[in-house]
């Protein structure tokens, strides 16, 4: 009896504890859209900022932080599948393989400011790309290559030796078995890491702050090496600088609910995905 | 003409698999590079006890202590809330959700851990800072209180996905053996699940607690900014990194300010480092024992 009292009395606190959380996060996603929905147009989107931050739309932004993430992938996926490939087909299992494996995940643990200082260092001052989309792209990179090289890793991984057992048997190298059989076998683990690696960079802030970002900028960005707006700093700016804080709040808003909605859209996509693959190699 | 092939995409593709060290290699030689100005030119001693932190004064004087201090507080109080709130989703998740429920509620979890952190910082801002200046009567809702909450509340999924894996992976036969002995299911989960999965849940403290200590946006944003050591956890702080972030801006490159920040960024990164090197001995051994178990 005694037992089952002290059994009922923990488990409403866990889930008391659920419960809190819920109401924790669902409190957060609530304001940003009661708040965010108001700021929201088709204007908001597509135009460009007026009156000093205080109207108009956040179009230079969106655009920016395309440029930005494209810029990100573009650089780490190549080397990021490079590397897991080696890492999951070539590698001898040894030492080697353990050293950079705690290297990938010791750079996933680098606090993202200190990429944001690296990119500062080595791409705006030391290599002279200037505060630009280069500068910002390259920095993101690196942050999410640990992202992209572990998730293609387990997706590698995932495909099953029969395949490239039967691709070798019938007198194909090694590359080309990779090539025509295991990557694309593994094609939706590799894509599920590639687009929650878009919702990561999309999201970061410190590491743009010095490298690509600014707060205002006129037309769009013509080049790589020219500077630009993004959503995430965006809204820090509107918080922080600036002279009407009531108007740039409701813009902030807006931005806010955009940057939720994408990162929200993008992990699920990939959740999806992942889930979907996972149970087609159970079968 | 295929081997030789062969022989250069491997050993192409064997270079592409050390770029992660090159990076972090890079990353300490930068750090330290930028940081030889400050290694220099301040006393070290001064550096890391004096609290004065005075970089456009003449002479400039700086000390880091009161950023070091507010870091660990910060870290400490949003702890408080993550750990109990993020252990407590996974066991309800692991032990009390139905498997139904548990099908939906993981994936949000997991998408919810992706949320970029501007997000809670601008929560923190707009909302949750006016509303504790009010509970509490501040001069302003900037303050340690007001960014532990929104890192923890931040980092409970980080918690709750790591260590309901962790739980999930106990083998069922431990469980049962435990209800073959007459155990309930919350001894069963006090003292045999837990404990099976003691190391996978160390390891979700300590990567959320790296979280925590890294992250720019949202002290920056609500911690306060003050430079004074804190006496409370009303008060206002900043911690290392949005010294790093407020200041980056105005230093002049090359200058021994800019210097200084690199040196934040260097102990920062340090600091990371043994946490995760921590955390990578705790889920090594976590591996072997419960590959056995299998």
């Amino acid at each position: 009896m005694k037992n089952k009292i002290i059994q009922q009395f923990f488990f409403s606190l866990i889930t008391i504890s659920a419960l809190i959380t819920a109401l924790f996060l669902l409190i957060i996603i609530f304001f940003i859209f009661k708040n965010g929905f108001n700021a929201i147009s088709w204007e908001f989107i597509t135009s460009v900022p007026k009156n000093g931050m205080t109207a108009g739309g956040v179009s230079p932004a969106i655009i920016g932080s395309f440029c930005l993430v494209a810029a990100a992938i573009l650089f780490s996926l190549p080397l990021g599948l490079a590397c897991a490939v080696y890492l999951q087909e070539y590698s001898p299992k040894n030492y080697i393989v353990d050293i950079v494996k705690t290297g990938v995940s010791n750079l996933a643990s680098v606090p993202s400011v200190v990429f944001g200082l690296f990119g500062l260092a080595v791409f705006v001052k030391f290599f002279g790309f200037g505060v630009s989309i280069l500068s910002g792209g390259l920095t993101l990179a690196i942050l999410v290559l640990p992202n992209i090289i572990t998730t293609s890793q387990e997706a590698l991984s995932a495909v099953p030796y029969s395949f490239r057992e039967a691709s070798l048997a019938l007198g194909a190298t090694q590359w080309q078995t990779i090539r025509k059989v295991v990557l694309p076998a593994a094609l939706p683990g590799i894509l599920t890491g590639i687009i929650l690696s878009i919702g990561r960079a999309a999201g970061e802030t410190a590491p743009i702050m010095f490298t690509a970002a600014v707060f205002y900028k006129k037309g769009r960005p013509d080049s790589i090496m020219s500077e630009v707006m993004a959503l995430p700093y965006h809204i820090y700016a509107l918080m922080t600088e600036g002279v009407n804080p009531e108007k740039q709040t409701v813009i902030a808003y807006g931005c806010a609910l955009i940057l939720l909605v994408l990162v929200a859209v993008l992990s699920s996509l990939a959740v999806f995905i992942r889930n979907k693959y996972r149970s087609s190699y159970e079968r | 003409m295929n081997a030789l092939k062969e022989k250069v995409i491997k050993s192409i593709l064997s270079i592409t698999a050390f770029a992660s060290i090159a990076f972090l290699i890079g990353i300490v030689v930068t750090l330290f590079a930028n940081s030889l100005t400050a290694l220099k030119g301040i006393d070290q001693i001064q550096f890391l006890f004096s609290s004065d932190w005075a970089p456009y004064y003449s002479p400039a004087e700086y000390g880091i202590l009161s950023m070091v201090i507010s870091s660990a507080l910060i870290g400490i109080t949003a702890a408080l809330v993550c750990i109990p709130l993020g252990i407590g989703t996974a066991l309800y998740l692991n032990e009390i959700a139905g498997s139904a429920q548990r099908k939906i509620l993981k994936p949000v979890i997991e998408i919810l851990a992706g949320i970029p952190s501007i997000i809670f910082g601008f929560f923190a801002m707009a909302v949750l800072a006016p509303f504790l200046q009010n509970i509490f009567d501040l001069p302003s809702g900037l303050c340690i209180l007001t960014a532990s909450l929104t890192l923890g509340i931040m980092t409970i999924p980080v918690i709750t996905s790591i260590a309901e894996d962790a739980l999930g992976f106990v083998p069922i036969g431990f469980k049962e053996a435990s209800y073959a002995l007459g155990g309930n299911r919350w001894q069963t989960l006090i003292k045999v699940t837990i404990p099976a999965a003691a190391s996978g849940i160390i390891t979700s403290i300590i990567l959320a607690i790296g979280r925590i200590v890294g992250e720019t946006m949202i002290v920056l944003m609500v911690a306060g900014g003050s430079l004074a050591i804190p006496t409370s956890i009303l008060a206002p702080a900043r911690p290392m990194t949005s010294t790093i972030a407020a200041e980056m801006g105005e230093a002049a490159y090359g200058s021994l300010h800019f210097s200084a920040l690199f040196e934040i960024g260097l102990l920062l990164f340090f600091m990371t480092f043994i946490l995760n090197f921590i955390s990578e001995r705790i889920s090594k051994k976590y591996r072997l024992k419960l590959g056995q178990g299998r």
